[in-house]
């Protein structure tokens, strides 16, 4: 079973160079569907089928990660009438760059985090690392709002990969509050954008500033 | 538990007022009820403990680390329980004609809403019997009544109260924090664990001086008091200056059985903050134009007189003499119980004026008793009490404290002095208190009607009339039976001192033959005035009464503003003590032969607010304006510095 998880850890940390890749929305979130869904696969092989509950979790998750949420930021899409972000602050190439870099620091992360006990799969820890750091990467770099929310997913994504590490030993509970606080997050972050856009006739990012509480007198 | 159905009550009536708020009269209705029905049944547990001297203790465990659902009622409790049971419900009943104006106007739901979970609030203060319960129970407490001051919160000075006040009080929660934190000692959390180490009790007692006096309102940590209280609704005022504030001087007290000794240096620091609350609350209080503020201010010196009690008790008990412990406590605990009812009744006296006048300004006012007697008669008997004056209330708590500042000890000089100090400071607060009451009731009620004109105002409903009848009435009963009252201060004092009960029941047998004195020279008084005012009626039987100007020094067209101004009778008094009120005055002297214009204003600020808090602020907007430029608006950079500071603890762990 350790073979395929790790091949699985491989095509998610493909999926996260992809989304750094891209500049069409609409990929981004179908790339992240797909990333979800695997992850969804994931309960199943890393912990055994004598009880109910990872049936129950992949089910949720993969009904959540992969088909819910992507949903729902494709309504979001269509509603703000952006096809692509054209400008984000460091450019796409430049993203796979880092994204490599951040390959190499999440392998260096794993030698010096050893675990008490030994993961279900070689490369579980370094994706969820990679993954980790690639979401908080497109949180700061990209300037449409639906892109930080892709982010805010991916990011979330390498999370719970690192919480199925330890799902053998416990944290079912955890696990699940995760997911609904996403759900909430999301819900919110799409009814936000929608009102945003509205309210300033964009969804960038970088221009919402009047929004802090203090101004320049 | 019968108190838990009343906490239960008051929530539930409070959640159906927020839902029925747009419909005034009905939302009163229900929350004035409610609240009114929990507080009864409230007080049958409560007495029941005083009297018998029983301990209830009872709970269930609870999610929260290091938190349990443990409440306990024993002497100490019950008898805080019964002013604030007994404040609230009167003010229920006092709100329920005071918001009538304001039925069908805007949503009232919210005011009965928090007022019902202040009352629960500050009732589980006093019976959490854990940390964790007891500091949730605090901040309820606080948030509840920063929404209550927040009602008109439509006027800027109004809005300004309420920060003041939401500020002061979560930095005197961050203090109990830690204290708390430092009496577990990283043990449990429950109140009978909670042990204090000898070498900590000096920091763990200024830690609890600084939390609990600032929202008992000692004086350098008064400053939100005179803000907060007048901006609130009158009823919330009642209750938050009679009540609210005690529950700083409870946890102070609660705080003091958790040691086993206390240092001299602590009864020291109680009495030199007692000194300067008392004394500088009521010159402030003097200076003051608005009634409300002038109220509020005089709490800083009732908290101060109780201040002192606190300490005399605490010198009883570290230097072993019991008489004074007693004496000092029953002193500090009877004064909680009469402030709340002479302020819960000068405050509903003060929102009666404020609701058939329209004002709260004082130099504005005149000859208020024509129009409003039973409000006049009930604030001067609250002026009388507050004043400790014989044969009210206020006078047997203070008599109390006199008895056991006396009891220091002959032969060591400095103990002696101290004693004489508190004495003398006791007499110079009575005095002022006349003095600014005279001038309170006497500017308001007496003389005539100076900028609003009496054809409009009229007596208060009767709803308002019964909150200020009842409190009266009381006043009027403790002074009388005083001799009595020992026995509901007994448990408590036992739990305070320590001492079994036999050998405090000696100390007291010494003060009951003054109080026995003290009630029989009161009855006398009473007799006296019923005498004196049966002979009047006498008198003037079947002659015609009429009422005339007095004598004007042959002056034949004497005019309203001819009479006394509540600035000039107050100025001999505030120019004596011009160096510690820093009052600011404007003038504009009359001049020439024949002179036009005169004018003269003056405003008292808080010189604590003026001179230490303002500066420190500033300080702080100083600061923190350089440091707004990394507040920038931008989110990218925001989520940036999380993932830099992340990164960097990262490497820095593993390096």
């Amino acid at each position: 079973m350790r073979e395929w998880i790790d091949l699985l850890m491989v095509l998610v940390a493909v999926t996260n160079l992809a989304i750094l890749g891209v500049s069409r929305l609409r990929t981004c979130i179908r790339l992240s569907a797909i990333q979800g869904a695997m992850l969804g696969c994931l309960p199943l092989m890393v912990a055994p089928l004598e009880s109910w509950t990872p049936l129950l979790l992949a089910l949720v998750t993969i009904a959540l990660k992969g088909w819910v949420l992507p949903a729902l930021l494709e309504r979001s899409l269509v509603e703000a009438n952006v096809q692509r972000e054209v400008q984000p602050f460091v450019g796409y190439n430049a993203s796979i760059l880092i994204g490599v870099i951040a390959i190499a620091a999440s392998f260096w992360f794993n030698t010096r985090l050893p675990l008490p006990f030994d993961p279900p799969g070689t490369l579980m820890i370094p994706t969820a690392f990679f993954g980790v750091l690639v979401g908080l990467f497109i949180l700061v770099s990209r300037k449409i709002a639906l892109n930080q929310v892709i982010g805010y997913l991916v990011l979330e994504n390498g999370i719970y990969t690192f919480g199925l590490v330890l799902m053998p030993h416990q944290t079912l509970m955890v696990e699940l509050g995760i997911l609904l606080d996403l759900f909430v997050g999301v819900f919110v972050m799409g009814i936000a954008i929608f009102q945003i856009n509205r309210e300033f006739d964009h969804i960038d990012a970088d221009r919402m500033t009047g929004l802090r509480d203090w101004s320049d007198e | 538990m019968a108190i838990l159905i009343s906490i239960a009550i008051l929530l539930i009536s409070g959640v159906v007022c927020l839902g029925v708020g747009r419909k005034g009269a009905l939302a009163g209705w229900i929350g004035a009820t409610g609240t009114v029905v929990a507080c009864a049944l409230g007080l049958i547990p409560a007495l029941t403990i005083l009297l018998t001297g029983m301990r209830v203790r009872t709970g269930w465990d609870w999610t929260v680390p290091g938190g349990s659902l443990r409440i306990h009622l024993d002497g100490l409790s019950a008898f805080f329980l019964v002013p604030i049971l007994l404040i609230s419900g009167l003010g229920a009943i006092y709100g329920r004609g005071y918001l009538h104006a304001h039925e069908g106007r805007r949503n009232l739901g919210p005011v009965w809403f928090f007022y019902a979970l202040l009352t629960a609030a500050m009732t589980l203060v006093v019976i959490a019997d854990n940390a964790i319960l007891f500091l949730m129970a605090w901040e309820i407490m606080s948030l509840a009544s920063f929404a209550l001051v927040m009602f008109d919160g439509d006027d800027p000075s109004v809005r300004h109260a309420g920060w003041t006040y939401l500020i002061a009080m979560h930095l005197g929660t961050a203090f109990l924090l830690v204290m708390f934190l430092l009496l577990a000692g990283g043990g449990s959390l429950d109140f009978d664990q909670l042990h204090c180490q000898p070498r900590q009790t000096f920091l763990i007692f200024l830690l609890a001086v600084i939390g609990f006096g600032t929202k008992a309102g000692f004086m350098p940590l008064h400053v939100w008091l005179p803000e907060a209280h007048p901006a609130a609704p009158s009823h919330v005022s009642a209750v938050m200056s009679g009540v609210m504030i005690k529950t700083g001087i409870y946890g102070l007290m609660r705080t003091l059985t958790f040691f086993d000794s206390v240092p001299d240096l602590a009864g020291w620091i109680l009495l030199g903050i007692g000194m300067s609350s008392g004394i500088l609350g009521v010159l402030f209080a003097l200076a003051q134009h608005d009634l409300k503020r002038l109220l509020a201010y005089h709490s800083v010196e009732n908290i101060g007189i109780i201040a002192l009690g606190m300490g005399l008790g605490l010198l009883g008990m570290s230097r072993s003499i019991p008489a004074l412990a007693v004496f000092g406590f029953a002193g500090a605990l009877l004064h909680v119980l009469n402030h709340a009812l002479f302020k819960g009744l000068l405050f509903f006296g003060a929102g009666a004026i404020l609701h058939s006048t329209g004002t709260r300004q004082i130099d504005q006012l005149g000859g208020l008793i024509r129009k409003m007697p039973f409000t006049a008669a009930t604030f001067l008997i609250g002026s009388i009490a507050i004043c400790g004056l014989i044969p009210l209330n206020g006078f047997i708590s203070e008599f109390l404290i006199y008895l056991g500042a006396l009891q220091m000890p002959m032969p060591g000089l400095s103990a002696f002095a101290v004693g004489f100090v508190v004495i003398g400071s006791l007499a110079l607060i009575g005095g002022l208190a006349v003095a600014c009451f005279t001038k309170a009731f006497g500017i308001v009620f007496l003389g005539e009607p100076r900028h609003i004109p009496l054809d409009g105002v009229h007596e208060v409903g009767p709803s308002m009339l019964t909150a200020m009848g009842i409190p009266a009435a009381l006043c009027i009963l403790i002074g009388i039976a005083s001799p009595l009252i020992f026995l509901l201060l007994q448990p408590a004092i036992g739990i305070l001192t320590g001492l079994p009960a036999e050998k405090f029941e000696v100390s007291w047998s010494q003060a009951v033959s003054s109080l026995v004195a003290i009630s029989v020279i009161g009855l006398i008084l009473w007799l006296g005035i019923f005498l004196l005012a049966v002979l009047r009626r006498a008198i003037l039987k079947r002659r015609p009464v009429e009422s005339s100007v007095t004598w004007d020094c042959g002056y034949a067209a004497p005019a309203a503003r001819m009479q006394y101004t509540a600035t000039s009778f107050a100025g001999p008094l505030t120019n004596l003590f011009g160096l510690l009120m820093q009052s600011r005055s404007h003038r504009q002297l009359p001049s020439g032969l024949f002179p036009r214009q005169a004018s003269v204003e003056t405003h008292t600020p808080d010189v604590f607010q003026r001179f230490f808090y303002t500066p420190i602020f500033n300080a702080l907007v100083w600061i923190s304006r350089a440091v707004r430029r990394l507040q920038h608006g931008r989110v990218h950079l925001y989520i940036l510095y999380i993932v830099l500071t992340l990164l960097a603890l990262i490497l820095w762990s593993l390096a």
